[in-house]
């Protein structure tokens, strides 16, 4: 009759323990294998600052010799012929500023526009507002609703950083280009003395190029922005609307300020993402070394360059090409440490209160 | 002494025969009003009506990819894509299985390299959280997420192709692995880190040496969000066209060739072939480009759900 139950069997298993066998310091074996396992955990960790080091001084040794030769001119030249070994890259520096500058504009607008909106939880108060109307915001169903959409919501923007750029170039080549060129050739027609709107779109410029970008670095910037505003204490919310201010007053007179070193950290780390993002551009900005602010006019940037150049580089441009790299590689670290400092501070400041 | 206290406290009392002065003198009270004739009610109105336009806005890029995906790549989708090798210009037909089958060796390649590293990292620094060294290689891994993914390539072209002479699967890996590297240090610190502190202790306390904690109780443990870190990385690397262009390149052939893969000669890639197709005059090859940018997107979200799947479950606890 006597039916085995867990606790009997738990009851079997510990007495059938060789106390001499489990209660035993560790061996020198197993001793060995620990210090081993942690020296190879500090081991693994020291390799990703040296891993820094050496990717900067990789790039830094393959393009001294460009370095000896051009010097400093290489930076402000404007002529790029291989033919005559003359290199500079003034235009691409240039262009991938002006593109990136454009793109955050926009991405930044949006982006923090999108924040706000999934800070707030517009669309879940929408949903339950809608669901009270047929008296169902209690439903066990439908209840979770509000919840389920803002969740979604906030999946889809971040999918938008999940589609791959050669993708969106693809898209932007044989949908976009098609689709913004008679208002752009209208434009130049009409405002054609405006620097802006200098030169015809043909095809490849700036304006499909920086429109892609700016999708590309929009969830960046939403998905930090939205953090930092999530982060502000409810209670400077409470007490704003307690002295009856009114949402918008809310969030521009004490939300944004409060958050603001989080979003401005955020939008510095899109900038980052700009300046190196490479097949959007490398597809869509027309790879002409042309250094101009006209919006449809093609251009080119340093990261385009590179990915144009290095499949057929010869062995005497790889020096150059490198230097170009080096400049990307310290454009773009200067700008991602400075957001990495930024979003830190504002970390440390979060908790400090 | 005692007799000031008392005086000074009388003088806070108010007088009976004053009246109590009206809170609410010198206040617009017109001004509270919920009504859309006030400017401040209006502007608020306007104002969120302009950031839901703005956040819909935002999203229409995301589902006019989507359709055209589905639209120009769905059609020219079949299963003969997977088995064929890409067409010479002005040949129809033709496919990208040997573009598949590179794209997921190079990222499984880089997936080895940079999973031991990436996790043993991310236990060392949910371990020796203080530490100067900790502090510093956080700091390296964040500094390395925003790191262009075209340096990567350059780098693996000085360190890899330069070195053995010649593009291959092996140089691509490396250069995504670079890219792989800081997501998952990070997802697997933050995953360690959340290991509740008691576990651990309990593990010490039973006289486990700290090799024994990490494997028997931290890593099963974080298991679920270092699993989401690797799946995301993984994700993202899958997508990758700058590093592979040329330190893979692109090839025509397959891999394996005469039953071996050989992982030092230039392999093609999904994403290489969609960058080449797209800037051909070929119309076959266009809508390859599309198929073949189907095929990537729907790996890659299917890499994105899978580590989204596991993270779930840690969320409800």
């Amino acid at each position: 009759m006597a039916t085995v139950t867990r606790q009997d069997q738990v009851r079997a298993e510990v007495a059938a323990w060789n106390p001499a066998q489990i209660w035993q310091p560790p061996t020198r074996a197993q001793r060995w294998y620990d210090g081993a396992f942690r020296r190879l955990c500090f081991v693994f960790a020291g390799f990703t600052i040296l891993l820094i080091v050496w990717l900067v001084a990789e790039i830094a040794f393959r393009a001294m010799p460009a370095f000896r030769q051009y010097g400093l001119a290489f930076l402000y030249g404007t002529t790029w012929d291989p033919n005559k070994a003359q290199y500079a890259i003034l235009p691409e520096i240039w262009g991938t500023l002006y593109t990136s500058l454009l793109a955050l504009i926009i991405g930044s607008a949006f982006g923090v526009a999108a924040a706000i909106f999934l800070s707030e939880g517009y669309l879940g108060e929408a949903v339950f507002k809608g669901l009270r109307a047929f008296n169902l915001h209690f439903h066990p169903i439908w209840g979770k609703l509000p919840d389920r959409l803002e969740l979604l919501l906030k999946n889809l923007i971040e999918l938008l950083a999940a589609v791959p750029s050669v993708v969106y170039g693809l898209w932007g080549i044989f949908v976009i280009i098609p689709m913004i060129r008679p208002a752009a050739n209208w434009l130049h027609q009409e405002f054609g003395w405006i620097p802006f709107f200098s030169t015809t779109l043909s095809g490849p410029g700036i304006l499909p190029a920086v429109f892609v970008l700016s999708i590309m670095i929009l969830p960046t910037i939403t998905a930090i922005s939205r953090d930092a505003l999530v982060a502000v204490p409810p209670k400077l919310r409470m007490a704003a609307y307690g002295l009856g201010a009114t949402r918008w007053e809310t969030i521009l007179g004490v939300l944004l300020p409060t958050a603001s070193r989080g979003i401005f950290g955020g939008i510095v780390l899109g900038f980052g993402r700009a300046l190196g993002e490479t097949m959007a551009l490398a597809m869509l900005v027309g790879n002409a070394n042309r250094l101009t602010v006209s919006l449809f006019s093609p251009a080119n940037t340093l990261a385009a360059l590179l990915a144009n150049n290095f499949p057929e580089a010869s062995p005497r441009d790889i020096p150059v090409l490198m230097y170009a790299a080096l400049v990307l590689l310290a454009i773009t670290l200067v700008v991602n440490i400075f957001g990495a400092l930024v979003l830190e501070r504002a970390a440390a400041k979060a908790e400090a209160k | 002494m005692s007799k000031d206290s008392v005086s000074s406290k009388q003088e806070f009392i108010p007088a009976q025969n004053q009246p109590a002065p009206n809170p609410l003198e010198g206040v617009d009270l017109a001004e509270l009003e919920l009504s859309l004739y006030r400017p401040r009610t209006l502007t608020s109105i306007l104002l969120s009506s302009l950031v839901t336009c703005m956040t819909f806005l935002a999203l229409i890029p995301l589902f006019a990819v989507l359709w055209m995906l589905i639209w120009r790549g769905g059609q020219k989708l079949s299963l003969s894509l997977f088995t064929q090798l890409p067409p010479a210009p002005l040949e129809q037909g033709g496919g990208f299985g040997n573009a598949v089958i590179g794209t997921l060796i190079m990222v499984g390649l880089a997936a080895l390299i940079t999973i031991p590293l990436g996790v043993l990292t991310g236990l060392f620094l949910a371990e020796a959280k203080e530490s100067k060294l900790a502090e510093t290689v956080r700091f390296a891994a964040k500094v390395l997420t925003g790191f262009p993914s075209i340096l990567a390539g350059v780098f693996a072209y000085g360190a890899v192709v330069l070195a053995t002479g010649g593009f291959s699967a092996v140089a691509g890996a490396i250069a995504l692995s670079i890219l792989m590297l800081p997501t998952i240090i990070l997802t697997s610190e933050s995953a360690i880190a959340m290991v509740p502190a008691k576990m651990k202790e309990a593990a010490i306390g039973m006289g486990a040496t700290g090799a024994q904690t990490a494997w028997m109780v931290l890593l099963p443990t974080a298991m679920p969000g270092i699993l989401t870190g690797i799946m995301l990385a993984v994700a993202r690397a899958a997508g990758e066209t700058a590093p592979l262009l040329f330190t893979a390149l692109f090839s025509n052939y397959w891999l394996i060739s005469s039953g071996r893969a050989d992982l030092m000669q230039p392999t093609a890639s999904l994403a290489v072939l969609i960058y080449n197709f797209s800037g051909m005059p070929f119309a076959n090859q266009v809508e390859l480009a599309w198929a073949a940018a189907l095929v990537l997107v729907l790996i890659v979200l299917i890499f994105n759900l899978i580590g989204q799947s596991f993270s779930r479950p840690q969320i409800q606890q």
